[in-house]
C-alpha cells in the first residue's frame, strides 16, 4: 500500500514540475517551493548525523573534547550574521571559512589543475607507432589517432595562450590565442553536447517511470 | 579591530593548511585534520544561517501576504515534515525519511533536471546559428558528440561514435585543460591576495 501511495506521489509531482513547460501555474508553483522546503530539510537533517553529530556533538558532550568548544563558538557567532546589530562578529568564523579553504586550494588546484595537467601535456608530438600504423593502414580513425597528441599541445597550448589578457591579442600571438578560441569552442560544444544527453537521459527515466511504473504502459 | 582580527585569522588558517603540505610532521599535520574538523563544524553552521535566512524571509511573506503568500506554507510545511521525520528516525535506509526522499525529493529533484532538456533545445537553437567559424565549430563537436552517443550515429556510418569518442578524449581534453590551468592560475592568485590580506572583500557588508 505504501509503494502505490509512493508510486502516486511521485507521479503527480512528476507532472506538476512537467507543467511547466505550458507555463508558469499553480502546479509547478507548489511543487516548486514543496522542492525547496525538502531539500533544506534533507540537507539539514544529512549534516546533523553524518557531519555535527559525529564531528562536534559525540566527541565534545560525550567524549570531553574541549577543544571543540572554538568551532562550536565560532558557528553560533556565524548564525550572529542574522542579527544586524551583532552580524558583524560572523566576521571571524568567515575569515576561518576563507583562509582555510584558499590555503588548501593553493596547494590543490597547483598540484592538480596546474602541474599535473601540464605534465600530462608534455608528450612526444610524434607518434612513430600511431604514424606507421596511418600509413600501412590508411583510414580516419588512423588519422584522427595520428594526430592526437599535436592536437592536444597545441590545443592546450593555444588555450592558454587565449587567457592571458596581459597582452593584446593581436599579431602572431592574437592568431595563437584565436586557434585557441577554436579549441575552447570545441570543448564547449562537447561539454554541451554531453549535458544535453544527459538531460535527455534523465527525461526518457521519469517518462519511463510515468508509462512502466505509474501507468503500466510499457 | 573587526577588520584585523578577522585578517589574522585568515593568514593563520591559510598558513597552516599551505605548511602542512610541505611539513607533512606534527604539529602541523595534527593542525590540518583540526582545522578540517573545524572548518566541516563551521560550514553546517553556514548552512544552518541560510535556513534561518530561508525561514526569515517566509515568515515575513506570511507576515505580509502578498500575491502567492501561501506557497510559503507549502515550503515551510515541506521543511517541517522532512525534518521531523528526519530527526526522529533518522537518514538510514527503510526509514519514513528513506520514504520521503526516494518518492517525493528525487522525483522532483530528477524531473527539474530533466525539464532543463527542452530548455536546452530552445538554447541550442539560439546558440547553433553557425554565423561564425567559432559558433560552427561549437555546433558541429555538440553534434558529432550527440550523434556518436545515440544508435542512430552508428546505423548512419559506424565510425561515427569513433569520432565522438576521438573528440571528447583530444580537443575536448585540450580545451578543458586550458581551461583548468587557467582555473588554477587564478585561485592561486587569488588564494594569495587572501591570505596575505590584500583580497578583503569577503569582509565587506555590517
Amino acid at each position: 500500500m505504501m509503494e502505490i501511495i509512493g508510486i502516486w506521489m511521485a507521479a503527480l509531482l512528476t507532472l506538476c514540475i512537467l507543467s511547466f513547460l505550458y507555463k508558469d501555474n499553480p502546479f509547478y508553483k507548489f511543487a516548486e517551493h514543496l522542492f525547496v522546503g525538502l531539500s533544506a530539510a534533507y540537507w539539514a537533517v544529512y549534516s546533523y548525523f553524518n557531519i555535527l553529530y559525529p564531528n562536534l556533538i559525540q566527541p565534545l558532550f560525550g567524549h570531553g573534547q574541549l577543544l571543540l568548544i572554538i568551532p562550536l563558538v565560532l558557528g553560533i557567532m556565524m548564525v550572529m550574521r542574522l542579527f544586524p546589530k551583532v552580524g558583524w562578529v560572523s566576521r571571524w568564523p568567515l575569515a576561518f571559512i576563507v583562509g582555510s579553504y584558499s590555503g588548501y586550494n593553493l596547494i590543490t588546484y597547483l598540484q592538480s589543475n596546474a602541474l599535473e595537467q601540464v605534465r600530462a601535456t608534455l608528450v612526444p608530438v610524434i607518434q612513430i607507432e600511431s604514424w606507421k600504423n596511418l600509413f600501412t593502414n590508411p583510414g580516419v580513425m588512423t588519422f584522427l589517432n595520428a594526430i592526437a597528441a599535436p592536437v592536444v599541445v597545441v590545443g592546450v597550448t593555444t588555450g592558454v595562450i587565449y587567457f592571458f589578457f596581459s597582452k593584446e591579442h593581436k599579431g602572431v600571438f592574437g592568431g595563437f590565442a584565436r586557434i585557441g578560441v577554436w579549441f575552447l569552442m570545441i570543448a564547449f560544444g562537447a561539454s554541451f553536447g554531453y549535458t544535453v544527453m544527459a538531460r535527455i537521459s534523465l527525461l526518457i527515466g521519469r517518462m519511463y517511470f510515468l508509462l512502466h511504473n505509474w501507468l503500466h504502459l510499457i | 579591530m573587526k577588520k584585523q582580527i578577522p585578517l589574522i585569522i585568515t593568514f593563520i588558517a591559510g598558513m597552516v593548511m599551505i605548511l602542512q603540505f610541505f611539513i607533512p610532521h606534527r604539529p602541523f599535520s595534527d593542525l590540518q585534520q583540526l582545522f578540517n574538523t573545524w572548518f566541516l563544524i563551521i560550514t553546517v553552521f553556514a548552512m544552518i544561517l541560510g535556513l534561518g535566512n530561508l525561514f526569515k524571509v517566509h515568515t515575513k511573506r506570511l507576515q505580509r501576504r502578498p500575491k502567492g503568500w501561501w506557497y510559503s506554507i507549502v515550503l515551510l510545511a515541506g521543511f517541517a515534515i522532512m525534518f521531523i521525520v528526519g530527526m526522529i528516525w533518522g537518514p538510514a535506509r527503510g526509514t519514513p525519511f528513506d520514504y520521503l526522499f526516494w518518492n517525493v525529493h528525487l522525483p522532483m529533484s530528477s524531473m527539474m533536471f530533466a525539464l532543463l532538456a527542452f530548455f536546452v533545445a530552445s538554447a541550442s537553437y539560439r546558440a547553433f546559428r553557425a554565423r561564425t567559424p567559432e559558433a560552427t565549430l561549437l555546433l558541429v563537436s555538440a553534434i558529432l558528440v550527440m550523434i556518436g552517443r545515440v544508435p542512430l550515429g552508428n546505423y548512419i556510418w559506424d565510425k561515427l561514435p569513433l569520432i565522438g569518442d576521438w573528440i571528447m578524449s583530444y580537443p575536448n581534453m585540450a580545451g578543458q585543460r586550458a581551461i583548468m590551468i587557467g582555473i588554477a592560475l587564478g585561485i592561486v592568485s587569488t588564494s594569495l591576495r587572501i591570505i596575505l590580506g590584500i583580497e578583503r572583500t569577503y569582509l565587506s557588508g555590517k
